[in-house]
């Protein structure tokens, strides 16, 4: 297993690198902010809870499922942390962490449990503890917010600070944490050998069973990462925004979603790169702030971004070889079009 | 795992076969019996149950999601989901709305409802013929299809209606939602029609035949001569249809027309199509099976209003509803696999 290519970087990787460069330089020539380092390290510290998600959904959409109520399941898990540590009587950053990893394993968990244990498929389950989540959090939170976090939680931590002509630029807490999550992920999925399983079984599930790959194990281990990366993002969130609000993150999983695919990770499993997916939650970020900057309408916003998406899915890397035809000439796809 | 393979295109010569293929017993019979269960804990539980109000709240609250269901329908029984109905619904309904107001607003005569349903249906043909050319010519995954053509569609309908309600329609509009006709109410007739409709086209028509062959085993059914892709279109184009009479209905119903109406329906939409015995991998499933799921799910979500059900706590749930059933039919398709 320890016989990898050299980091290469894929057609849509390459497609959304072009993308943003042409956008950025067109935005750094309309407008006279967006340059700029304030400007930049505003984008990564807005984004850094998304890439954070992106990383861990990447995981459970390269081993063949999909979810999309790890974003509430994030905020039931600010609220149990929140909870949780103030039984403690405060406790720091490493207990948040630990309290907000072990929340989010055991949401991730009852999502794989249901999927592989009941052979439900996955989009089902999750649109159901969506629901379950969601509901539950806010009848018995009655939809208050929570203020009153501990002093570690909403204290402002910023790694890296320069004093600019228009303000301070700083990087924050979350881009550290997103780093770091992105690189943990990286290593799971590059350089282990259960990580590699994840791509096999997405590839070909009945293959990577018959080669005795431990798909429940599989499950436990794509779900449960997603809801430890949901659990850290979301206490991020919180840290970000100084509080802790019900529906504050609802709604998130769609974007989160349409950027990792942006990015080239395949519904159906078995491709997908970290790359691709942090380029994707850029591109949306980008486009966002661009429209910001343009004094484009806030209301056109989803509307412009819901298109960008449409069209990045229509011509995306395979769509546009099946659209082409050029599929019939690919050598490891002759064999099963031969046939046609 | 065994399913029951009733096959859509089964001619049986005498009248008692025809009338059980009609009303396929075994299916509905459980269906029946839970419908019985349901009517009957809710009038235990509360004495405002077996009333005529709430017989006529539920006969006015049923089409609504009826049609939506109906627009879900067809992409399940053909492998796919559709995730855009609500907003296609949505969308269908604000050029309904903008056809009003372009002829006179609340002076627009019945010629001007009748050009604008054209065009609230038409508009929906027109969004699901897009899906489904996209779906059926790169090969993008129906989900993350209609996923993004949701993102854009509710971004679409935040940028004209700027997140407000669109009213000012004529009164017959309104009479047209809560009138009689017969002794059933109106949209009652319209969903028995729609019903009647999709029966006949699932179960009478080759186009009915292609979708439950294309949901089984697409690769197979374009190795016999189908062209799938024209199917797929039709598919999405015909969820389309429905979710432009379900716009209609809509903004008869609310005599208004606001964006994000019936978000909450996507749901209960999938859950009634698997309560109502359709594979969620597509292939199996009868329209009538999925009315009466859907009766039984209208009788739950009144009878928990009528208890005084938290919004919340019936939205969580409807997501543990949703699991109990593939859980239940997983555990029927374990016995019953078990039995032969």
């Amino acid at each position: 297993m320890h016989s990898f290519p050299l980091p290469r970087i894929g057609t849509t990787e390459r497609w959304l690198m072009a993308v943003i460069a042409l956008m950025c330089l067109f935005l750094a020539l309309t407008t006279d902010s967006f340059f700029t380092l304030v400007n930049l390290f505003d984008l990564l510290n807005i984004s850094a809870v998304n890439v954070i998600f992106a990383a861990g959904l990447l995981v459970v959409l390269i081993a063949g499922g999909i979810d999309i109520s790890f974003a509430v399941a994030a905020s039931v898990v600010q609220y149990l942390t929140a909870i949780t540590v103030e039984q403690f009587g405060g406790g720091n950053w490493a207990v948040g962490f630990l309290v907000a990893s072990f929340y989010g394993f055991a949401l991730g968990a009852l999502n794989a449990t249901l999927i592989w244990r009941f052979r439900i498929i996955s989009i089902v389950v999750t649109i159901a503890t969506f629901n379950l989540f969601f509901g539950a959090l806010m009848f018995f939170t009655q939809g208050v917010s929570i203020y009153d976090l501990p002093d570690w939680w909403l204290d402002r931590i910023i790694l890296v600070e320069f004093d600019t002509a228009i303000g301070f630029a700083e990087l924050t807490l979350p881009v550290a944490v997103m780093i770091v999550v992105v690189a943990a992920t990286w290593f799971l999925i590059r350089r282990t050998t259960p990580g590699r399983q994840l791509y096999a079984m997405g590839d070909n599930p009945e293959g990577a069973k018959r080669v005795g790959i431990n798909i429940a194990g599989m499950h436990y281990l794509a779900y449960g990462w997603l809801g430890v990366t949901a659990g850290i993002a979301g206490l991020m969130q919180a840290h970000y925004a100084q509080e802790v609000v019900p529906n504050a993150l609802y709604g998130r999983e769609l974007d989160v979603l349409a950027a990792v695919v942006l990015g080239g990770a395949r519904l159906g499993g078995g491709r997908g790169t970290l790359l691709g997916a942090f380029l994707g939650v850029a591109l949306v970020a980008i486009t966002q702030n661009g429209l910001n900057l343009l004094g484009v309408s806030p209301y056109a916003f989803k509307m412009i971004v819901g298109a960008v998406i449409l069209a990045a899915i229509t011509l995306s890397g395979s769509g546009m070889t099946a659209l082409l035809g050029s599929f019939r000439t690919r050598p490891d796809r002759a064999p099963e079009r031969a046939a046609s | 795992m065994s399913r029951t393979t009733t096959s859509p295109s089964a001619r049986t010569a005498s009248l008692g076969g025809r009338l059980a293929a009609l009303v396929p017993v075994g299916e509905i019979g459980g269906l029946l019996l839970f419908l019985a269960l349901v009517v009957t804990g809710f009038s235990l539980a509360t004495d405002l149950f077996l009333t005529g109000p709430t017989f006529a709240s539920i006969a006015f609250q049923l089409p609504e999601l009826g049609l939506l269901t109906l627009a879900m329908l067809i992409p399940i029984l053909s492998g796919g989901l559709n995730l855009a109905i609500t907003f296609t619904a949505n969308i269908s309904g604000l050029v309904l709305a903008w056809v009003l107001q372009a002829n006179g607003g609340a002076e627009a005569g019945m010629a001007a409802f009748l050009l604008g349903a054209a065009a609230a249906v038409a508009a929906g043909a027109l969004i699901g013929w897009v899906m489904g050319a996209i779906i059926a010519y790169t090969g993008a995954h129906p989900i993350l299809v209609s996923l993004s053509m949701m993102i854009f569609l509710r971004g679409l309908g935040e940028f004209l209606t700027r997140g407000g309600d669109v009213s000012g329609f004529p009164e017959f509009v309104r009479e047209i939602g809560h009138g009689w006709f017969l002794g059933i109410p109106v949209p009652l007739w319209l969903l028995i029609g729609c019903v009647a409709l999709w029966h006949l086209l699932l179960s009478r028509t080759r186009l009915g035949l292609t979708i439950y062959m294309a949901g089984s085993n697409i690769e197979a059914t374009r190795y016999s001569g189908i062209d799938t892709r024209r199917t797929l279109m039709l598919v999405y184009t015909l969820s389309g249809v429905m979710c432009g009479i379900a716009g209609v209905l809509m903004l008869a119903r609310f005599n208004s027309v606001r964006v994000g109406h019936g978000e909450a329906y996507l749901l209960i939409t999938v859950l009634a199509c698997f309560l109502g015995r359709v594979d969620p991998f597509g292939g199996f499933g009868r329209a009538l099976p999925v009315a009466l799921a859907l009766l039984i799910l209208q009788v739950i979500a009144s009878g928990l209003n009528l208890l005084g059900a938290n919004q919340h706590l019936a939205t969580a749930l409807w997501g543990v509803f949703l699991i109990l059933v593939m859980v239940i039919r997983y555990l029927w398709a374990g016995r019953s696999a078990r039995r032969t």
